[in-house]
């Protein structure tokens, strides 16, 4: 605890600093690879599991159950092992992506499913009987829709995102969490604990507070909007 | 292809060996022991977290509201990694001896230690957690049970303790199990600090996979590890916390229908 008031300390985090930051920027490049292939999941699977064909329904529900209820580190770590083993050279950064993909696809999924589920039934009866096919309805009709409904909790898996970035670690990444701890272990750098720990821990609030705040006052506006049009409808049907 | 089968005999042969299934099974209670450990701290602190953020508006008692939103807020913004690691290298561990080392089935007293560490920083990191979700059933506590419990004579602490909490905490059971799953699943972020639980414990056998797939002869030649023991180690290991976590989820769904009914 000592070391969070050494300047000796604190001299070696600053002179260290573009490591830190090359933590944070290998974090967000995770985070943010990691969230384009979430969503093109997420979406093909909240598509597959609001088509009404059962088939379909079964497979988003499979992937969504079982990445959704094992570690994302079990399945980070899984990877990892069966490429090294059967000989195959890829790159945690990779695996990185990939890992974080398929688990945060599943929570995606689930975003957009309830986002679709969401909206009125009329909607689709309406856009079939003026002719879109399941494309156009869904593309124009539907998912512009759901985007106010869909973009809060896509904030929330952004910083979930950012911060499971850090599983990285058990296989040898280079995010943020990894180099803070090889940071505070280095041969060189060993022993700047609290300061080192204190500005990994800085720069991941910096990053992800904001988003989590935006996200939240967001979600309050939506609650907000659906009490009053419940209101509305209440006192439309009164009248 | 025949060599693929021949290695996945070899492999499946790991999980026959009792020795290795029991080393497995120490680590999923240990997993289980973990998680509620972590779930019951955290649910103690959460509640006085979350009535200090509700309640505590007025006043000098602002400084507690302060002070409660920005434990939540730092929390639930950083990683659960990062506890980990500050933990071990900043949290003093009581004193440990051999023989509850032993007791335990550790080696060492490091290894306990470590263990004390890694359960300090995930109760500290799930009370955040716990405490938003406490917060979210306090809010749905209608107003009007406060003034009846204070019109009743009920004082604030009774209010809270006897009227207040018990419905808000039937309000949140159904959340309170996701966030049993969302604490055995965190629990395998131990893993990267301290072999115990069962992501530890597969990872470590894995790394010794050579010793139990029939490969090993003598000590000068020593086997190899195949992929297929990574299939069949890491596949035990999914299959154990799937079976686990979708009879919660499930039992959430169950719940969350019948409120909704």
């Amino acid at each position: 605890m000592e070391t969070v008031f050494s300047a000796k300390a604190w001299a070696t985090v600053w002179q260290y600093r573009a490591t830190f930051l090359n933590g944070l920027w290998n974090t967000l490049q995770s985070a943010v690879v990691g969230l384009l292939i979430a969503m093109v999941i997420g979406f093909t699977l909240g598509l597959m599991a609001t088509s009404g064909k059962r088939v379909l329904r079964g497979i988003a529900r499979v992937y969504v159950e079982f990445f959704q209820n094992t570690p994302l580190i079990l399945q980070v770590c899984f990877m990892y092992y069966a490429f090294a083993y059967s000989g195959l050279k890829i790159s945690v950064v990779v695996v990185g992506f990939i890992a974080l993909g398929l688990y945060h696809g599943a929570y995606v999924a689930e975003v957009v499913r309830a986002g679709i589920t969401s909206i009125p039934f009329g909607q689709f009866d309406a856009a079939r009987s003026q002719g879109f096919g399941y494309v156009d309805t869904m593309r124009l009709i539907i998912l512009p829709q759901t985007v106010k409904i869909i973009l809060p909790p896509m904030v929330n898996q952004m910083v979930a995102l950012i911060k499971n970035t850090s599983c990285l670690y058990i296989v040898g990444g280079a995010d943020l969490i990894a180099t803070t701890y090889n940071f505070v272990t280095g041969v060189d750098t060993g022993g700047a604990y609290g300061p080192a720990y204190l500005l990994g821990g800085a720069l991941f609030f910096v990053v992800c507070y904001p988003l989590s705040l935006m996200a939240g006052k967001w979600e309050e506006r939506l609650k907000k909007r659906e009490v009053q049009t419940n209101t509305d409808a209440a006192k439309e049907a009164n009248a | 292809m025949d060599q693929f089968m021949i290695d996945l005999q070899g492999s499946l042969g790991i999980l026959k060996n009792g020795e290795v299934v029991g080393y497995l099974l120490k680590g999923l209670a240990f997993t289980i022991g973990i998680s509620l450990i972590t779930i019951v701290l955290s649910l103690v602190i959460g509640a006085v977290l979350a009535l200090a953020r509700n309640y505590c508006t007025t006043g000098p008692k602002r400084v507690l509201k302060t002070l409660a939103t920005a434990y939540i807020e730092l929390f639930r913004n950083t990683p659960l990694m990062l506890w980990m690691f500050f933990c071990f290298v900043m949290c003093p561990a009581p004193p440990v001896t051999k023989g509850f080392a032993k007791l335990l089935g550790f080696g060492s007293t490091v290894a306990v230690k470590t263990l004390f560490k890694a359960i300090v920083a995930f109760t500290l990191f799930t009370r955040g957690v716990m405490a938003e979700i406490i917060r979210g059933g306090l809010n749905a506590v209608a107003k009007g049970q406060f003034e009846a419990a204070y019109s009743q004579g009920f004082n604030t602490f009774q209010t809270m303790t006897l009227i207040v909490l018990p419905q808000a905490i039937r309000n949140i059971v159904p959340t309170m199990l996701s966030q049993m799953i969302t604490t055995i699943k965190d629990s395998s972020y131990m893993a990267s600090l301290v072999t115990v639980e069962l992501m530890g414990c597969t990872k470590f056998m894995i790394s010794r996979a050579n010793e139990y797939n029939g490969t090993w002869i003598d000590r000068f030649n020593r086997g190899t590890i195949h992929v297929t023991d990574v299939f069949v180690l890491f596949g035990f290991a999914f299959l154990v916390y799937f079976a686990i976590n979708f009879t919660l989820s499930c039992i959430v769904r169950r719940i969350r229908a019948k409120k909704s009914a």
